[in-house]
């Protein structure tokens, strides 16, 4: 939880990991890539405070995730969205034993979501089964661009893919979490595309789809398929940062948002390690919108900040909220 | 051939390279910083080569525009006359090798990446060309309502309404990249194939726009900021369009 100015916010991040990107799991020259862009996005974007050096940031402990989130990141649940990124690591990039470990030891503070790939076909519908017999999971993530052999990538419209959805519904993973890459076949088409994203929004209407990163780099597409479709969903990892070093861009992006989809359906993440939640946090709650850019997007009122850092996430997850920090019922973001 | 001819034909690859754009940010790659050098090299007195080394923000940037920013770059050179010869060489990409050998040897898209294309990018081209004409048509029609200009309005506007400036010149360029009218009577604000959109139907169009516009403007901060931090390099006319 955090406060400030009498204000309480109960906080969910949304998008966090604990990853091994070492050289010692690194497959191929891919991994290596991989992580180091990553590193670029945590350097560019951070205060120069937060930023770690490289060994660190390729693989942290359990230690510095639990001391970094819950002891002074204020985060009172964070969200496990794994990537496993198979062909360019050789124990796959998400740490699922430590992170399952870990969800043992803080039950109340942790969600591990789980992952799929339609190109598992029936055996990773089996898996999938297996694993919600396991444990209950509320949710997985998916990421159309990891790598598979020849396979540069998948789209969710994909047959396979949509008897993995209709499979989530049986199962109750209600929560779909979508990342999207840049290499999905086939190539020459824009890989950022979110159409199918879409398709499948309407097809599975008990399903939630939560785009990671507000589909960045094409926000324009998302906003419109969010503005028809009630279960699209939006995560800001990757955009909130940009308040530190890009502040009248952030306005932009949070204002246009918040006027294709309204702010019930914003979810913050941090994308931990990637960046740190306590500076995320505390700069969003001191946050606003720039005067001149007021006249067009509005304000952020406490109301829609607190939704946005915790009481969204919260619904779709079925997290218990403190009374102390449930919405106030004063009016919202004041109108244009 | 002398330093100063060899000087300036390298002014002139420069100034080529200018004309190439990445399609996905509407800037020029030169802008962006994506141009680490350019080297021209004698081979007799009638021929030189030119050899131009490009990088880009990030060593998983889709190698869809990736390649097509290098096979621009190819034409683009080989169309400077002094330039017999010219050697596009992409650096730490993940797909660098295959985009080098395929845009040299002008075998297209498909047959660079054999098994993972379904085809050429002519498509995706046209979709950026349209999104960028869109986030330039957006400034304009932003530039007229600060003016006064009430939106109803906007759907009998011309060309001619708008004022001189790089706004306006950039919305010519890409209204001539689609083969839109850009005579001073045609009208403003025209749809992706130019037909012009109705008054009712323009505030929703533009308030699209809009969002268009934030989109591309975002992106080019982004990939500028990742190449200034991949490179450590400050990457010059921040805001330059």
């Amino acid at each position: 939880m955090y406060s400030k100015d009498g204000e309480n916010y109960f906080i969910v991040d949304g998008h966090v990991a604990l990853w091994d990107g070492s050289p010692q799991n690194q497959a191929n020259r891919y991994g290596k890539g991989f992580i180091e862009c990553f590193y670029d996005y945590h350097r560019n974007l951070s205060p120069a405070e937060w930023v770690w050096p490289l060994e660190k940031f390729m693989k942290y402990s359990e230690a510095d995730f639990v001391h970094d989130l819950f002891e002074t990141g204020y985060v009172d649940t964070a969200i496990f969205q794994p990537a496993y990124l198979s062909d360019f690591y050789t124990h796959g990039f998400h740490r699922r034993d430590a992170a399952l470990a870990l969800c043992g030891q803080y039950p109340d503070k942790l969600v591990l979501n789980e992952a799929w790939d339609p190109r598992y076909g029936e055996a990773g519908l089996e898996r999938l089964e297996a694993l919600a017999a396991a444990r209950e999971v509320k949710g997985v993530k998916l990421y159309t661009a990891e790598w598979k052999g020849d396979s540069k990538g998948w789209k969710l419209t994909d047959e396979w893919s949509c008897r993995y959805l209709a499979k989530c519904e049986e199962l109750g993973i209600r929560n779909i979490h979508i990342h999207k890459g840049p290499t999905v076949y086939p190539l020459n088409r824009d890989a950022f595309d979110v159409a199918d994203v879409d398709d499948v929004a309407t097809a599975f209407p008990g399903l939630n789809f939560i785009i990671e990163h507000v589909g960045l780099p094409r926000l324009e597409d998302f906003c419109w398929i969010g503005t028809q479709e009630p279960n699209v969903y939006g995560g800001l990892a990757v955009a909130i940062p940009f308040m530190h070093s890009r502040p009248r861009y952030f306005a932009q992006i949070i204002g246009e948002l918040l006027y294709w989809l309204d702010e019930d359906r914003i979810l913050f993440g941090s994308d931990y390690a990637i960046w740190h939640p306590k500076w995320l946090v505390e700069q969003f709650v001191d946050f606003q919108i720039p005067q001149d850019m007021q006249s067009e997007y509005g304000v952020l009122t406490p109301d829609v900040k607190r939704k946005i850092l915790g009481l969204n996430a919260a619904k779709l997850y079925d997290l218990k909220v403190p009374a102390e920090a449930s919405a106030s019922s004063s009016t919202d973001r004041v109108p244009a | 051939m002398t330093t100063a001819t060899r000087t300036s034909v390298d002014v002139l690859v420069w100034d080529a390279l200018g004309t190439v754009l990445d399609p996905e940010l509407d800037q020029p790659i030169t802008d962006l910083g994506f141009v680490t050098e350019v080297r021209v090299r004698e081979e007799s007195s009638s021929a030189c080569t030119a050899l131009v080394r490009l990088r880009l923000p990030t060593y998983f940037c889709a190698p869809n525009f990736a390649y097509l920013m290098v096979a621009d770059a190819h034409d683009a050179v080989r169309g400077v006359d002094a330039v017999t010869g010219v050697e596009i060489r992409l650096e730490d990409h993940f797909a660098a090798e295959e985009i080098n050998a395929g845009a040299a040897a002008e075998q297209g898209f498909a047959k660079t990446f054999p098994r993972q294309a379904g085809g050429e990018l002519a498509d995706l081209r046209l979709t950026f060309q349209r999104k960028a004409h869109l986030a330039c048509l957006e400034r304009a029609c932003r530039q007229l309502i600060q003016d006064g200009w009430q939106i109803e309005r906007l759907a009998r506007a011309t060309l001619s309404d708008l004022c001189d400036g790089p706004d306006a010149e950039s919305l010519l360029r890409r209204r001539a990249d689609l083969g839109l009218a850009t005579g001073p009577d045609a009208r403003l604000f025209v749809d992706d194939h130019g037909d012009p959109v109705s008054a009712e139907k323009l505030p929703a169009r533009l308030r699209f726009a809009q969002a268009v516009r934030v989109s591309v403007d975002g992106n080019a901060h982004f990939c500028r900021g990742l190449l200034e931090t991949r490179y450590g390099t400050r990457v010059p006319k921040e805001d330059a369009r």
